[in-house]
């Protein structure tokens, strides 16, 4: 449930949430003229839209696991670090990428990579923002014992830093702090050697684990867990308030593009209703919506409901260790039994896509209706399923019953009874940690310890804006996402190849090609995309959310 | 006195390690890895997990890290969550808090419920008495996460008389959940009230009291409703323990910070720590509590004496 929502949203401001959002600017009596939609510029030093400045508003957020960027992998830290930092690159609503920080990221081989950052950045208390900045706070995330949440970034299954195994050995301490593929060259560059190609590489470093750390972090990470020093728009205006609050205040010395208002309060909530009846009431800016609430609130909030597309994908994963899963067809006749638009309209009100291939739409290299099996076929479905030889037994469908799953789970074992006569159903629920920790026993080859012995849901949100990000975690071989034990050299080959490529196209045609295979063998079966709601007062104009989920703070305009 | 007090708070000693005891074991009994639920579904490397386990003693018997978290308590340590947050700072801002809530709630019921009791109590079968009852039974008929919804779209959202969520407006802030908390305390009291005074007014005591000639406000003031609070005051003693324990549903509904809401929150995470360290004080509250209570059985009640 709480983690569930944490993780859900990572958005893409589409199109369509842009048109909204002018929409909201025009259609508001009380604005200012001079505000146009604003857009962000391609340089994040441009002033573009005459932008309304002051002012101070409100949004909520759940309460964070821990502001220290390395350790964060939730949601709603993440949202407050990044008005408190601001990364090497960023970027735009349009998916393109702008150096923030670095000045550039360039490589020959895509293996040795040297970064090279703007001159005169300071973190929020005054101290260069340096190369060393950003080696220390890398070889602090990797290290093991510093116990990171965002530790594997830095390994074989994000970025692959060389030197990354020495601080993360099987057994015993690590005999080193530093990775050695990380090289200090001077105050404003630095290089990393990577184990393997990989062509993305400048864009994965947006994300948190790779903020930068001032020195003072060093001294005491527990106190800068409660007022963390960063170098972006806003700084902390007192300390983390758990469970109450976070208040940040505008960075004067901000050499990027300045957030618009003063002043942010991140308002803590413990549930999604809360905030949204507090909007409602006035006393809140920005807010969530709770999905029942979705549709009343298109009508009541109009112009003031922004909508965008979420890099969120949920599937039902299919255990390729149980003999009964083995068959392609088997898996096509479960994915083409099931009527994901009834579904989405029954119980999710209309708020998702139906899925129609492996990634979501946010990324490039999607394709619209690449996945066949994915259409509602039932006569076919039952073609194959007969031809698979059909299902033995009692089929068991594993879910975490803390995470809202029952109904729509209930939904698809019934269109599964429907289309393809599987009588017998169990649902086998549990608490997410130890669901987690039964999908983890699947993986390993010990007996001992049964996985799940049935199709099992679980969703994905990407962390850069890359196909890969997708395919390689629940797909590659021993991939840490990977819970089906699916393995296919061939796609693990083409996922290689396509990190090393030297051009995004030629990257983005090889992850198709990998895409293509795993969607004849068919692993998961995908259900749908999410699209993510936000609701705003009348104060406030210019809310923008990134393909992350996130809002776009130093955008917001305060208007009343 | 003196030695009841010492005696309650001898016994306190094995509530105490017996109580934390099986809340270890209970926290440690929830199946589940804490570690691998950190990072949701995103992965988290085995260097990362092995640190963490070490740091924690998760790896360590069940009775080796009772004895460890046991060592800290003494020292005055009370350990930390998965993150690194003592539990003494989140006791020390989350107690005050509830204990405001608590506290709000108690004055609304006891004021309201005894007045609502008396009042019925006195004329019983008046258009009072019936009102009391029938709007006690409906309010003990809604639950209170539906009151607490009400409460906000009607007095928070449409009318805009309370703050509906939060505490970033000072003690207005309390208002809306203290009644919305204290809501079905009140109910027991006004029955609890009523049927109690109604029971006393009809006693031979009071009878005698009549005949004699007093005035009929010392009689009811003085015989009747004295005796009548005894079982009152016992419920309102343990109720407010009940209430400073936290309350999970309505600090939720009003997005309260509260001790409610993260013990809630600390089970989910398998944070032995907090849970261990809020239900510890949760019963030392309620021992203390119920200390209180006797002693005031005694003032209200000479017959009962404390040795």
């Amino acid at each position: 449930m709480r983690r569930e929502r944490r993780r859900a949203p990572a958005w893409l401001a589409l199109v369509l949430s842009l048109a909204l959002v002018a929409a909201a600017c025009g259609g508001d009596d009380e604005e200012p003229e001079a505000t146009g939609p604003g857009e962000t510029g391609p340089e994040p030093t441009g002033e573009t839209a005459p932008a309304v400045s002051g002012g101070e508003f409100s949004m909520n957020i759940c309460e964070p696991e821990s502001l220290i960027p390395q350790i964060n992998a939730e949601t709603c830290g993440s949202q407050v670090l990044k008005g408190l930092f601001t990364p090497l690159i960023q970027f735009t609503p349009e998916d393109e990428v702008i150096f923030a920080v670095a000045e550039s990221i360039e490589s020959d081989d895509q293996v040795n990579w040297t970064v090279t950052l703007r001159e005169g950045w300071t973190f929020h208390d005054g101290t260069p923002v340096t190369a060393q900045s950003f080696v220390d706070a890398w070889n602090w995330g990797a290290y093991g014992p510093n116990g990171a949440g965002n530790n594997y970034f830095f390994g074989p299954f994000g970025v692959n830093i060389v030197g990354y195994d020495a601080l993360n050995p099987a057994e015993g301490d690590p005999e080193t702090e530093e990775m050695s593929g990380l090289q200090v060259v001077d105050d404003r560059t630095f290089t990393v050697e990577l184990g393997a190609p990989f062509s993305e590489f400048p864009i994965t470093v947006g994300y948190n684990a790779f903020y930068p750390l001032p020195e003072s972090f060093f001294e005491d990470s527990d106190a800068f867990n409660e007022s963390p020093i960063g170098n972006g728009p806003y700084m902390m205006d007192g300390s983390w308030e758990h469970d109450v609050g976070i208040n940040v205040v505008r960075y004067e010395d901000y050499l990027g593009t300045p957030g618009n208002a003063d002043a942010i309060e991140f308002r803590i909530y413990g549930d999604l209703n809360t905030p949204y009846r507090d909007t409602q009431a006035g006393n809140l800016d920005i807010s969530d919506v709770p999905p029942e609430q979705i549709e009343a609130a298109r009508s009541e909030f109009g112009d003031h409901f922004v909508e965008s597309a979420s890099s969120s994908f949920s599937y039902i994963g299919l255990p390729l260790y149980e003999e009964a899963f083995q068959n392609a067809d088997l898996r096509k006749a479960l994915s083409m039994a099931i009527d994901r638009q009834e579904i989405i309209d029954a119980i999710f009100f209309g708020t998702l896509t139906p899925a129609d291939d492996m990634a979501s739409p946010v990324v490039q290299g999607y394709r619209e209706g690449a996945c066949e099996s994915c259409v509602f076929d039932p006569e076919q479905a039952q073609q194959l399923f007969d031809a698979a030889g059909g299902y033995d037994g009692t089929l068991e469908i594993w879910f975490n019953n803390d995470g809202g799953h029952e109904e729509w789970i209930e939904a698809v074992a019934n269109q599964w009874t429907q289309n393809l006569g599987i009588e017998e159903v169990q649902f086998e629920s549990m608490p997410f940690a130890r669901y987690l920790g039964r999908l983890d026993q699947g993986i390993d080859d010990d007996p001992d310890t049964p996985g799940v012995t049935g199709p099992f849901r679980l969703g994905w949100v990407m962390d850069y804006p890359s196909m890969q990000n997708y395919l390689e975690n629940l797909h590659g071989t021993n991939a840490g996402s990977n819970y089906t034990t699916y393995s296919n050299s061939q796609v693990d080959d083409l996922l290689a190849e396509g990190k090393a490529a030297t051009t995004l196209e030629e990257a983005v045609s090889l992850y198709q090609q990998a895409d293509d295979l795993i969607l004849q063998d068919l692993p998961i079966i995908p259900l749908w995309f999410g699209l993510n709601q936000s609701v705003t007062s009348e104060r406030v104009t210019n809310v923008m959310i990134d393909k992350f989920s996130f809002v776009d703070v130093a955008a917001v305009q305060v208007v009343g | 006195m003196g030695r009841f007090i010492a005696r309650r708070l001898l016994q306190a000693i094995p509530v105490f390690f017996g109580a934390t005891f099986i809340v270890f074991t209970m926290v440690y009994a929830i199946p589940g890895d804490p570690i691998r639920a950190l990072n949701g579904e995103r992965p988290i490397s085995e260097s990362a997990q092995r640190a963490l386990r070490e740091r924690y003693n998760l790896d360590d018997p069940l009775v080796i890290q009772y004895a460890k978290y046991i060592g800290g308590l003494a020292q005055g340590d009370l350990g930390e969550t998965f993150r690194g947050q003592p539990v003494s700072d989140i006791l020390k801002q989350k107690f005050p808090v509830t204990a405001r809530l608590a506290l709000g709630a108690f004055i609304f019921e006891a004021i309201l419920g005894l007045m609502a009791g008396i009042l019925a109590g006195l004329r019983r079968g008046s258009f009072m008495d019936n009102l009391v009852l029938v709007s006690t039974t409906v309010v003990v008929a809604i639950p209170v996460f539906v009151l607490g919804f009400l409460a906000q779209l009607v007095l928070g959202v449409e009318l805009g008389w309370f703050p509906i969520a939060g505490l970033q407006q000072g003690w207005i802030s309390y208002v809306l959940p203290s009644m919305v908390l204290g809501s079905l305390s009140l109910v027991y009291i006004a029955r609890l009230t009523r049927t109690s005074l109604v029971e006393n007014l009809r006693s031979d005591y009071v009878r005698t009291a009549e005949a004699k000639g007093l005035p009929r406000r010392r009689v009811v003031g003085r015989h009747a409703l004295r005796n009548s609070l005894i079982p009152v005051v016992t419920f309102l003693g343990v109720d407010l323990g009940t209430l400073m324990a936290g309350a999970i549903i309505t600090e939720g509904i009003f997005n309260i910070p509260g001790i409610g809401r993260e013990v809630f929150l600390a089970i989910q995470g398998q944070e032995f720590a907090v849970v261990v360290g809020i239900v510890t004080a949760g019963i030392l509250i309620f021992i203390a509590m119920n200390m209180i209570v006797d002693i005031l059985y005694a003032v209200l009640d000479p017959r009962i004496r404390l040795a």
